[in-house]
């Protein structure tokens, strides 16, 4: 009876006049949302991709003088020629932008909002309007953000992790100046999106579930995004608070991360505050933040790998048990980033410990992923593809880490690109590829279209070759000691032996980034002229496949379907089908399988 | 009868045929629109994903075969051979584990591709299973963190005594200095305060008032006696930096306001290390590299590179500004008494500051 009570009123709600502005622009509707959070991301990815091909030719070609240099980089690349701060900056708009804006923001905001609601069976998330400033939030840093690019003396360039003094200090190095301001001002605004977001999140799941949708029938999706936004509302608001600080030390004259100084000459009046504070409070967020990347991307690979091996996913319990404990665990590892920071020795011993406990869960997901697909009937379509080369790089990248990880390794290896190779492949690729398959496979629920799936193979053949050809070598030149944010190896002849490698890594990242070109025509290509969708094109157990293909407010037309079984009944034994939707009743005499 | 048989076969191969345009068409359709893998696609990807195995593979060994020779330079301290061994242990098993779940993982997507009639198995758990990939992951990762943590503990235990060798790092925006302690074997106080003495002759801000400072001695380079202890202490005067000793395998951050230590005994004296088969190999390798280059160089009427001699390096490895790619000092490492006859050489700060 209540429900179709709340029908009603959903009808009623139908009746409100929808402009072009509330409907596209200000809306409140999750799955619109999702799309604005999507192209948002996509277009930041080009940007922070378009930034790594061009200071990979600076790499590979040191100072030699590119056409396009003179014509993108303006007075900052005199007759073609990259300035050394341009180098450093482009770097670290590069990495800020990939890590907070294409693979939080665009991976975790895009299928967060579109999947919570729909795999649950909500009608919206708990708060439209709280989610609508979340996502114009976001908007706001990001146009802050590409807004400090051109700025008199250049963009922030102090790396991602902007470590003080050299952020903090405008004498320090040009990016420092307004650039480093406008970063942090984005960032900070970034930070409350990302919590409106998260919280947001987290009150969708606990309370507007469906009938029947038991927090153990829940999609692995909804659990790693679940446990995502957790971390992010422990974690973020201490980069936050790291950030005010870092803002009060560069404007007020205080001194939390500033001490005996003396630069340009002249001897500052910073006494008693200490950089190690701040690196502390940054990792506290920054290695949580891997994580905030890369479950969101695990639970579309968990759900995408069971699809389409036509199998349930192995081991759902354990699966759920390793979410939860990694979560757990990154909140107490940040110390790795900080072996020989010139922190006590002995928390270097403890956050070893603690950092090589993760690489367990870990290991858990990786075997289970692997044992999902043994005697499966797999449909390698393009999303399945980028979910098992998320599985590989994910490994190749995860093993790196127990060098890493373990305090004695990393002193020789700190800082080098070794550490570039890794986390490139365990957060940045894996993420992407889980971005890309969350793309390829929702696709025709977001935008009632399917993508080209020729199209989509050549995407994903041409980027594994190149993925591994660019971050692969990368650990070779780090173990000859390469440091990482060098603008050139050329002044120490020693490094001469390498500047071959440098060239093969460049050759397979153009080739990557002209591979993307492959994407994003099908992306858009597809929105307006692809093959009009089924409702539910890979035969999926999940809920949102349930909802009609044309979007609606309120995502069901009637009632919303009650749940009856857990999302991963596929190929189950006396099912005619492969699948049965979570939607359908047990049959007589059917168990429900104990997970 | 045979009218009746022929009308038969007539009718069949009606159908048949009928039946073959229907599956074409519905191929046609499926291939031309359903954007859904095929069993065809199923087929073409699964094989696709067994070659990607080969590459990855064939990757692997191209590497090591072309670039083996620049993975981690001969060893020069007396730890470094143990944490060589650590890392080729680690290495040999992550190379291990990387084989093996590869091959699975492609192998897998590979034998069990989708094919039509196939139905796949349900198999949702099995606890036995879960719990030996919990627990072995768990017992070798045990056996590595203790192994490594003794070793750490051993690197990173700077104690100081009577025969150990004092030095300081400074670092600044893009340079480094060191300090040498003097013959009392002790560094005077020193502070940012006191760089503006003595009209900029302070270059490290030593505490003028400090008795046990007025012998220490500061210099460019970085000279090292083999086979006795170097306790170093490090500082910078502006922002982070951190020195990085890759032969020595020896890494440490310098942080403004406070002093961070590292400590090694260095094993191999530059003029030996020159010798070392594998540096002479290395050393002759850039040089045809640099001569390679110079030719492109002299044709455009620039000057020829210089031919590359070995030495050790301490690198600046911690982003520190616009020269931070060119912040090194050369390391040199010779015998007690070449580094005594050198060091007679040098100024204390009490004849600097006259
Ligand atoms: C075509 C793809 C990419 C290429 C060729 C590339 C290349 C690089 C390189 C060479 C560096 C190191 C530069 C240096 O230290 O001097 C770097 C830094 C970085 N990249 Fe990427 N990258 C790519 C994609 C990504 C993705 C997908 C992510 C997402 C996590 C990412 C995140 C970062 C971060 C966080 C840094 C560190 C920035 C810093 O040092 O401040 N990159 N990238
Ligand atoms: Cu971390
Ligand atoms: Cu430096």
């Amino acid at each position: 009876m209540s429900a179709v009570e709340h029908n009603h009123e959903e009808e009623d709600h139908g009746h409100h006049k929808e402009t072009f502005i509330t409907k596209y622009i200000f809306s409140q509707d999750h799955k619109m949302i999702s799309k604005q959070y999507l192209i948002t991301g996509l277009f930041m990815g080009i940007i922070g991709i378009a930034m790594s091909l061009m200071f990979r030719l600076q790499l590979a070609w040191p100072e030699k003088s590119f056409g396009i240099f003179e014509s993108l980089l303006g007075k900052w690349a005199p007759d073609g020629v990259m300035d050394p701060n341009v180098y450093l900056a482009l770097v670290t708009i590069h990495g800020t932008i990939m890590v907070f804006f294409v693979l939080t923001a665009g991976l975790s905001g895009t299928f967060s909002n579109l999947l919570i609601p729909l795999q649950i069976g909500a009608r919206d998330m708990a708060s439209g309007l709280l989610n609508m400033i979340s996502f114009w939030l976001f908007f706001l840093s990001s146009v802050i953000m590409i807004a400090s690019l051109f700025v008199e003396a250049g963009p922030a360039a102090a790396g991602w992790t902007i470590y003080p003094p050299l952020s903090a200090l405008p004498q320090a190095q040009p990016g420092s100046g307004m650039g480093m301001t406008l970063w942090l001002i984005s960032m900070a605004i970034f930070v409350a999106s990302s919590l409106l977001g998260s919280l947001n999140y987290i009150v969708t799941v606990i309370n507007l579930r469906v009938k029947g949708m038991t927090m153990s029938r829940l999609p692995l999706t909804i659990w790693a995004f679940f446990v995502t936004a957790i971390i992010g509302v422990v974690s973020f608001p201490v980069l936050l608070s790291a950030a005010l600080l870092l803002i009060m030390d560069r404007s007020f004259g205080t001194s939390f991360f500033l001490s005996d100084i003396f630069i340009q000459g002249e001897v500052l009046h910073y006494q008693g505050g200490s950089p190690v504070l701040y690196e502390h409070l940054f990792w506290f967020l920054g290695h949580p933040e891997v994580y905030i990347v890369l479950l969101p991307a695990l639970g579309i690979t968990s759900e995408i790998i069971a699809t389409n091996s036509r199998k349930p996913i192995f081991g759902y319990r354990a699966m759920v048990v390793s979410i939860i404990a990694i979560a757990f665990l990154s909140t107490i590892v940040w110390g790795h980033h900080m072996f020989i920071s010139g922190m006590n020795p002995f928390l270097g011993s403890v956050f070893t410990f603690t950092t090589l406990l993760i690489a367990i869960p870990s290991a858990v997901k990786a075997f289970n992923y692997i044992t999902t697909l043994w005697k499966g009937n797999l449909q390698l379509n393009p999303a399945m593809l980028f979910s098992i080369g998320l599985v590989s790089t994910f490994i190749s990248g995860g093993l790196t880490g127990i060098i890493l990880g373990d305090s004695t390794l990393d002193i020789n290896v700190h800082d080098t690109y070794f550490v570039v190779a890794h986390f490139h492949l365990v957060m940045g690729i894996s993420a992407l590829y889980g971005l890309f398959a969350g793309v390829y496979h929702w696709f025709p629920k977001m935008f009632g279209r399917m993508m080209n799936k020729n199209m989509g193979y050549v995407h994903f053949w041409v980027t594994a070759v190149c993925a591994y050809g660019v971050f692969f070598p990368m650990h070779f030149i780090g173990m000859a000691g390469l440091p990482r944010r060098y603008y050139t190896n050329t002044a120490f002849p020693y490094f001469d032996d390498i500047a071959d490698i440098n060239v093969v890594i460049t050759i397979f990242a153009l080739i990557a980034g002209a591979a993307q070109l492959v994407f994003l025509y099908n992306f858009i290509h597809s929105i307006f002229y692809g093959k009009k969708a089924e409702q539910n094109p890979w035969r999926s157990n999940t809920m949102e496949w349930t909802a009609p293909v044309e979007h609606m407010h309120g995502n069901w037309p009637g009632a919303i379907p009650e749940v009856h079984r857990w999302a991963y009944d596929y190929s189950k034994p006396g099912q005619e089908e492969d699948f049965v939707s979570q939607i359908v009743p047990l049959k007589e005499g059917e168990e429900e399988l104990q997970h | 009868m045979t009218a009746i048989l022929t009308l038969m076969v007539l009718v069949l191969i009606a159908i048949s045929l009928w039946q073959v345009a229907k599956i074409f068409e519905m191929s046609q359709t499926s291939k031309n629109n359903s954007q859904v893998a095929n069993d065809s696609d199923n087929d073409t990807q699964g094989k696709l994903m067994f070659a990607f195995l080969a590459f990855l593979y064939i990757l692997t060994l191209y590497s090591f075969w072309a670039w083996g020779d620049v993975l981690l330079p001969a060893a020069a301290s007396e730890h470094g051979g143990e944490y060589d061994s650590l890392m080729w242990i680690s290495f040999a098993l992550i190379f291990f584990v990387q084989t093996i779940t590869q091959a699975l993982l492609h192998y897998f997507s590979f034998k069990y591709r989708g094919e039509p009639g196939k139905r796949a198995m349900f198999y949702a758990d099995n606890n036995r299973l879960e719990a030996y990939w919990t627990i072995i992951p768990a017992i070798t990762l045990a056996g590595l963190i203790l192994s490594g943590l003794y070793t750490w503990n051993d690197i990173m235990t700077v104690e100081e005594n009577e025969e150990a060798l004092v030095v300081e790092l400074y670092a600044q925006q893009f340079n480094w200095k060191a300090r040498y302690s003097g013959q009392d074997g002790v560094l005077g106080d020193a502070n940012v305060r006191f760089l503006q003495d003595f009209d900029g002759k302070n270059v490290i801000g030593i505490d003028a008032t400090d008795p046990n400072g007025l012998d220490d001695v500061v210099t460019q380079e970085l000279h090292l006696p083999v086979g006795r202890e170097v306790i170093f202490k490090m500082r910078s005067q502006d922002v982070l930096h951190s020195a990085y000793m890759p032969h020595f395998r020896a890494q440490m951050n310098c942080v403004p306001g406070m002093i961070t230590e590292f400590a090694f005994t260095p094993i191999t004296t530059t003029d030996d290390m020159r010798l070392d088969p594998d540096v002479v190999a290395k050393v002759k390798k850039i040089n045809k590299i640099r001569a390679e280059n110079s030719k492109q160089l002299v044709a455009d009427g620039d000057e020829a590179l210089e031919p590359y001699i070995f030495d050790y390096i301490l690198l600046c490895n911690k982003i520190c500004g616009t020269s931070h790619y060119n912040m090194q000092m050369k390391i040199i490492v010779e015998t007690p008494e070449a580094y005594e006859a050198w060091m007679i050489q040098q100024q204390t700060f009490a004849q600097v500051i006259q």
